[in-house]
This record gives C-alpha cells, sequence and structure tokens, in this order.
C-alpha cells in the first residue's frame, strides 16, 4: 500500500513529464522539426517556479492549489485500488476548482477559458460515470483493485465503452481538436485561455496537474486491458503508450472544433457507444 | 529569496509583437519557427501571453497608437524579462522615422536589451539576439515575490 502510495506521489509526476516531453519530440518529427529536449517540461516547470509571481486575485493560487491536490488523491486512490467512483469524483472536484480558478482573474480570456472548460466538462464528465457504471456491470465491484483478478480483461466486454472512452480523452489531454479552453499550441484565439493571467508558481502547479491527469487517463486505459494474467499486465502498459501516441497523431492531424460542435460530436459518439454496448451485454 | 535563473536559458518562452513594420521582420520572426530554423529546439515558445513570456520580441517602429500598447505588454511581462529590439525600424524607427505618427525605436518607450540589425532581420540574426538576450537574462535574478 505506502509503496503504491509513494508511486502515485514520486513516478507518476516524473512519468507524465516524461510523456509530455515525449509528445513535444513526437509532434516536432510529425511536423519535420527536430523539437526540444526529453526533459523540456522539467525545465518549463522549475524556470516557472524561479519567476517572479504576480497574482491578479490571492484566491487563483488556492483554487490552483486545490486543483493539484485533488488530481494528485484521484491518482493515489486509483492506484491504491480503492472505489472507482471516488477517484473520479476526486478527478471531477479538481476539475471544478480549475474552473473556478479561470473565473478568479480579471482578464475576459480567461472567462471564455473557463466557459469553455466547462463545456469540456459536460463533453466528456458522462461518459467517465458511463465507463465506472459498466465497469461495474461486469466485474460486480466498483473497486478498482477487482480487476487484477479478472479472467478476461474488461476490453473484451466492453470493446465500445472503451472506444467512448478513448473518444473523450482527447478532451481530457487537451488535444486538438477539442483544446477549447487551452491550448498548448501558440496563437489560439483565447490567448491562453484559462491560464492566461497565471505566472511563475500557479503556471507551474497546472503543467504539474496535467502530468496527474494524463497518468490518470492512461490509467483508465490501463483499466480496460489489463486481467489476472501477467503478460496482460504487462501489456496493458504498452497498450496504453499506443493510445497516446494515437492522441498525439489526431492532436496533429485534425483543426479545433467550435464548442458547440464539440458537445454535438462528443455526446452522439459516446451515447451510441455505450448504448450499444449495454445492449450488446443485455443480449449476451 | 534571490534566486540565479539558471533555467530561463532552457526554457525562454517569447512574446512578439509588431508595432509599425512592414511585416518583413514579422515573416522572418515567424520563419525562425519552422522546420528549417526550428526554434523549439532550444526550449523556446512563442506564447500569445506576456504573463507567461520571458522575452518580447518587438518588430517595428512604434507610433502614436501602440506606445501604450509596448508599454503595457511590456508590464504585464513577469520578472525576468529582456526586450529584444528586431529589425531597423524596431532600432531608430527605419524607413518609416520621418512619419508623422512615428515616435522612432522601441528605446524611446521601454528599455532594449538587445538590438537584432536587418532589413528584413535574417532568421539566424534574429535566433543570434535571442541567445544573447538569455545570456543576459540568466545573469540578472528574480526577485520571485508577490505583486
Amino acid at each position: 500500500m505506502i509503496l503504491r502510495i509513494a508511486l502515485a506521489l514520486f513516478a507518476v509526476p516524473i512519468a507524465g513529464g516524461l510523456l509530455a516531453g515525449m509528445d513535444r519530440i513526437i509532434t516536432a518529427r510529425m511536423q519535420r522539426r527536430k523539437g526540444p529536449p526529453l526533459l523540456q517540461p522539467f525545465y518549463d516547470v522549475i524556470k516557472l517556479l524561479q519567476k517572479e509571481a504576480t497574482t491578479v486575485n490571492m484566491i487563483t493560487r488556492f483554487f490552483t492549489t486545490f486543483s493539484l491536490c485533488f488530481t494528485i488523491l484521484a491518482v493515489v486512490l486509483l492506484f491504491t485500488g480503492q472505489d472507482l467512483l471516488l477517484c473520479i469524483f476526486a478527478f471531477t472536484l479538481a476539475c471544478v476548482f480549475f474552473v473556478i480558478m479561470g473565473y478568479s482573474g480579471y482578464s475576459p480570456y480567461s472567462f471564455i477559458g473557463a466557459e469553455r472548460e466547462l463545456i469540456q466538462i459536460m463533453c466528456y464528465e458522462p461518459m467517465i460515470l458511463i465507463a465506472a457504471f459498466a465497469f461495474y456491470e461486469v466485474s460486480g465491484s466498483f473497486h478498482v483493485e477487482v480487476v487484477w483478478k479478472l479472467d478476461q480483461p474488461l476490453i473484451t466486454r466492453l470493446p465500445l465503452i472503451f472506444l467512448g472512452l478513448m473518444f473523450i480523452l482527447t478532451i481530457k489531454l487537451r488535444k486538438s481538436p477539442f483544446d477549447l479552453s487551452m491550448s498548448h499550441h501558440g496563437h489560439q484565439e483565447i490567448v491562453k485561455g484559462i491560464t492566461t493571467e497565471l505566472t511563475g508558481v500557479c503556471l507551474a502547479m497546472v503543467e504539474i496537474t496535467h502530468w496527474f491527469e494524463i497518468i490518470f487517463s492512461l490509467a483508465l486505459v490501463y483499466i480496460f486491458f489489463v486481467s489476472s494474467a501477467a503478460y496482460m499486465q504487462v501489456l496493458a502498459v504498452f497498450i496504453c503508450l499506443a493510445v497516446y501516441f494515437l492522441e498525439i497523431v489526431i492532436d496533429n492531424v485534425f483543426a479545433r472544433v467550435k464548442w458547440k460542435n464539440a458537445l454535438k460530436i462528443s455526446w452522439i459518439v459516446t451515447g451510441v457507444a455505450s448504448l450499444a454496448n449495454f445492449v450488446i451485454l443485455g443480449l449476451l | 529569496m534571490v534566486f540565479k535563473m539558471k533555467f530561463i536559458k532552457k526554457s525562454p518562452w517569447i512574446l512578439h509583437y509588431d508595432g509599425s513594420s512592414c511585416n518583413g521582420c514579422d515573416i522572418e520572426v515567424l520563419a525562425c519557427l519552422t522546420p528549417l530554423y526550428d526554434i523549439e529546439r532550444f526550449g523556446a515558445i512563442n506564447t500569445g501571453n506576456p504573463k507567461h513570456a520571458d522575452l518580447l520580441l518587438i518588430t517595428g517602429s512604434v507610433n502614436e497608437q501602440n506606445i501604450s500598447v509596448v508599454k503595457q505588454l511590456y508590464e504585464q511581462m513577469p520578472n525576468p524579462k529582456a526586450v529584444v529590439a528586431i529589425g531597423v525600424c524596431a532600432a531608430t524607427g527605419g524607413i518609416f522615422k520621418d512619419c508623422y505618427n512615428v515616435q522612432g525605436g522601441v528605446g524611446e518607450v521601454i528599455p532594449v536589451d538587445i538590438y537584432v540589425p536587418g532589413c528584413a532581420a535574417r532568421p539566424e540574426a534574429i535566433i543570434e539576439g535571442v541567445v544573447l538576450a538569455l545570456n543576459k537574462l540568466e545573469r540578472r535574478k528574480s526577485p520571485r515575490k508577490d505583486a
């Protein structure tokens, strides 16, 4: 247990940062550029910690800190095999704090970013809850540790639910075409969206939160592929990496959509996929 | 607390502002991001946000209309920060110097650290200017205090 908590607290941000670094290199190679060094996200965060922190509203730092803390809590709960619903609620609470942080700035760009972040939450939240419900239907428990004892991985019973989850991962990983509230690419129409007002330590915390979010999202993928077989437990890690690579490809291929389209597309895809999966589960 | 800015050299985030220029230098600045020059290999990002930026790249001269904009952008950038004036217009006003609304170079309004010569400035010269500005920036100390 202590080992798993230590893993969630120390290995997860390092792995998340390395994945973010890999992301930037792969993106650069896809655009026929050389790209930054692998450790670039860490350099960025250390620089931000050293820079002056100008805060327009002191409460901003409070909400940013809470967003980071609840994201860490969600990852710790997931890694220790606790209740999946509790993980999701902790994760959602972190997202809510992040939105309030956006509203606590005075910039209109920050406001628009916060509104779009809310819309993004509307896009992906139903699917995450449906995935948890489907998890319960198949495994008979909400406890994550059950997946380690399954004979067959969840993907064999829930392939369409997994497709829906993969769709919303694009939103959660802040990848194009759904990077509405804040984009990692330059020249977004709303400056830097929800993070426009942030500087120094606060921005560094947002970056670290994103590293945790990456691992949390990929851990949800891992849950679908892991089973009691030892080879599946290793294979699932590689599948997670493959999913992340696919997200990078999607990020580079698609242009940003409008918020109405994002909402429509995500609800239609996740709705149809999950409904079809439940119908098939009922027939079997 | 006083820190020496060791990591700023590895992660310079850039804000690009176009004063009143012919857009020649702007195109060259953007050329630095393209596969041929790829300034991101030094960790540089073109942010559109002064609050995230470490370096302010200004092309073109300042005029009556954009003096307040340039000042505001500079003031919104958190310390430590540096300004690179790109092209002859940003240095002295260049070919537009005698226009009725042109004030002159960027140095008239905000302190400039590095002047990059050229009309238009070559991407190689711009990258060298950025590297020189970073060397200056690294020696500056961060106050790291809440404003």
